[in-house]
């Protein structure tokens, strides 16, 4: 587990979708469904977290961020990489 | 509007010939009589959606692979049409065993997988109703739905059932049955899809079907008051088998991409009956929208023809040209979309990335299929919907005192558009409100009868139909149509909130998102605690794409005399621009 990174995505949602709780989350399974996300949403999201942890996030990563397992150890690597 | 120059096209150089090669002539020569005798009717008499989607092709296509399904994981499930054909035979005996009788409604509340499908065509063959949700709306959406709909059985996940059916469950008095599709536990009150299907025959004889029987309900919404359920026909499938081949030149063999979400009128018309009617292969896939994923479907899949949606172009626009031209698609031959209006941008775009201008089309629930298009045959007029179908007389219309309408005659002159009652997927009535059906129809005082969609458009001197905009307050989202009074009476629940006014704003992806415009009452704070207490309740009662994506607090908003919030003022108070005649208009309250 990666707290910044976790911090970071629970501040974005609070802007977009304040009712989800990261802490009820199945961190194996599609993170859009489980927290109930449209496509603009999503890429809200995204945008946000680029800006909080100061990554880039291209559109070729966004497959290996769709689970929140996925998008923990993903964004830890760029945050490593930085 | 001259700003765009037009696509011209080169019919030679398509893989195939398109099935239109002249619309003129094709519309000259066209009747619906014809269109019937294209399909088989029902050995024992009548028109059957299903029989002629699937189970008419058993016989000699049995071999056909009628959908291809590509899971969220990858996996790829061919399924032929014989084997489509005893699946939905056994839902269809299912039915029958749950005590389920034709005209009652059931209501799939399910992503795009095969028992989707299966389930649909199931239902149709037994002429019970089918009625598609989507399954991004919420709790109240849902429940609105099936209780207008008055649903008897539900089909859907146990992840759906639990997130979004259970805490309403007790409010679906009429649902009898609800079947879980997939593996892991029954929630409880529930029963396996698996155990009812396996437990039926897989052999079952389509019932006499009178072609006026009610076959699929689609819900939509309109500026006030509950969704309307747009009731259509097993009819309407002469409408779906031909409108395919016009509009999206499916010709037999090809391998045709939907899409559309299933819990949309698209879904079911494209994503379902029209392509399984015209013996093409239906590619069905599981995942939402990603763009390097889509673009290697369609070349690993070796689409021929793409529908898909304005929202998602923008998308595929903002990931950029370059990323499409790294996958090659020798096999796509033609890309249509249809949801809301797609900008020229979007139409030249397709040339850019794939060497194929998209073809924007033009329809609506209650027109239950395309109705004006432009077809592969035609030159493109970048931003324009296209020119009518075979069939359809279409043409834009003035409001008469009297109640009466008049066709436009006048080039580039804005009016309702609006269609010659006549062709056979029209909605045949909202369920159980009349008033509001009749409110969509008028008589001409050229003698015929017009059905009138809502929307604003001109038409060119040369035929094309340009959209304008929306004659109500209905809100155009990501290809989907939100009624403002449903969002509304949802914030209006907060103890804290005394006024809601909901509106459309424009925006550059989804074309509209929807803003919210709060006043609270006194004791209350507006600022980003009450923002998000507010987006948190609207999202857990109505999805994701029915919750507003902005909110604003304002000290009172604008009203008519007689107390109606004014959306328009709010909009355009929004967009800045003029607020027109305002002497209806209720003083602000002096603060």
């Amino acid at each position: 587990m990666n707290t910044e990174i976790e911090t970071a995505l629970a501040d974005a949602l609070g802007g977009i979708a304040p009712e989800a709780d990261l802490s009820t989350v199945d961190r194996s399974a599609i993170l859009r469904e489980e927290l109930d996300l449209d496509s603009m949403d999503l890429l809200a999201v995204y945008t946000a977290l680029s800006e909080k942890l100061g990554v880039e996030i291209p559109e070729s990563d966004y497959p290996a961020l769709a689970t929140l397992d996925g998008l923990v150890t993903t964004l830890a690597r760029k945050l490593a990489a930085r | 509007m001259d700003r765009w120059p037009v696509v011209e096209k080169d019919l030679s150089t398509l893989a195939r010939p398109p099935v239109v090669a002249d619309l003129d002539a094709e519309r000259a020569s066209f009747t619906w009589e014809a269109a019937r005798a294209r399909l088989d009717g029902l050995p024992g008499g009548g028109l059957n959606i299903a029989w002629e989607a699937v189970h008419r092709h058993v016989a000699a296509h049995g071999d056909r692979v009628a959908m291809r399904w590509v899971g969220k994981d990858g996996t790829v499930v061919d399924i032929t049409t014989a084997e489509l054909s005893r699946r939905a035979n056994r839902f269809s005996n299912a039915l029958g065993a749950l005590g389920v009788s034709p005209g009652e409604r059931v209501f799939f509340l399910l992503g795009r997988v095969p028992e989707l499908v299966e389930g649909v065509i199931g239902t149709l063959a037994a002429r019970c109703v089918a009625s598609p949700l989507f399954s991004a709306f919420g709790p109240d959406p849902i429940a609105a739905r099936i209780t207008i709909g008055e649903g008897v059985v539900l089909v859907t996940t146990a992840s759906l059932y639990r997130k979004k059916v259970a805490p309403i469950r007790d409010r679906l008095t009429s649902l009898r049955h609800v079947l879980i599709v997939g593996e892991g536990e029954l929630p409880e009150g529930t029963t396996s899809f698996a155990e009812v299907m396996s437990a039926a025959p897989d052999t079952f004889e389509v019932p006499p079907t009178d072609p006026e029987d009610m076959a699929l309900l689609h819900f939509t919404s309109g500026t006030t008051g509950k969704p309307k359920g747009a009731v259509h026909v097993h009819q309407a499938v002469v409408h779906h088998a031909a409108s395919g081949r016009f509009a999206l030149d499916l010709q037999e063999g090809d391998v045709y991409w939907c899409t559309a979400d299933p819990g949309w009128v698209t879904g079911t018309s494209y994503g379902i009956v029209s392509p399984l009617v015209n013996g093409v292969t239906l590619l069905f896939y599981e995942a939402e929208f990603d763009a390097e994923t889509w673009y290697r479907t369609l070349q690993e899949q070796r689409v021929n023809v793409w529908y898909t949606a304005p929202t998602a172009v923008r998308m595929m626009m903002k990931a950029g040209a370059e990323l499409a031209r790294r996958y090659a698609l020798p096999d796509l031959r033609f890309v249509a979309s249809v949801g809301e209006p797609l900008n020229p941008e979007g139409v030249m775009w397709g040339i850019e990335a794939f060497g194929l201008p998209i073809h924007d089309n033009w329809w609506q629930t209650e027109t239950g299929g395309i109705v004006i298009a432009n077809l592969a045959c035609m030159p493109i007029r970048p931003g324009s919907m296209g020119r009518p179908l075979p069939g359809i007389d279409a043409a834009v219309v003035r409001r008469e005192e009297d109640g009466r309408v008049t066709p436009i005659t006048d080039p580039d002159e804005q009016g309702e558009l609006a269609l010659v009652v006549g062709w056979p997927s029209m909605m045949r009535a909202y369920l159980h409100e009349e008033a509001r059906y009749a409110k969509c129809f008028a008589e001409g005082t050229d003698g015929r009868r017009w059905y009138l969609s809502g929307d604003v458009a001109k038409v060119d001197a040369d035929g094309y139909f340009w959209f304008v905009g929306r004659s109500d307050d209905v809100i155009k989202t990501s290809g989907h149509l939100i009624g403002p009074f449903e969002v509304e009476s949802v914030l209006m629940e907060h103890p804290g909130v005394a006024e809601v006014g909901v509106i459309g704003k424009p925006d550059p992806v989804a074309m509209e998102v929807i803003k919210a415009f709060v006043a609270l009452k006194p004791g209350y704070e507006p600022g980003e605690a009450m923002r998000r207490e507010l987006l948190g309740l609207a999202r857990k009662h109505l999805g994701a794409v029915v919750a507003p994506k902005e909110i604003d607090f304002l000290p009172s908003l604008p009203k008519t005399r007689s107390g109606k919030i004014l959306r328009r003022l709010l909009k355009a108070r929004e967009l800045g621009l003029p607020e027109g005649d305002l002497s209806t208009l209720e003083p602000e309250p002096v603060r």
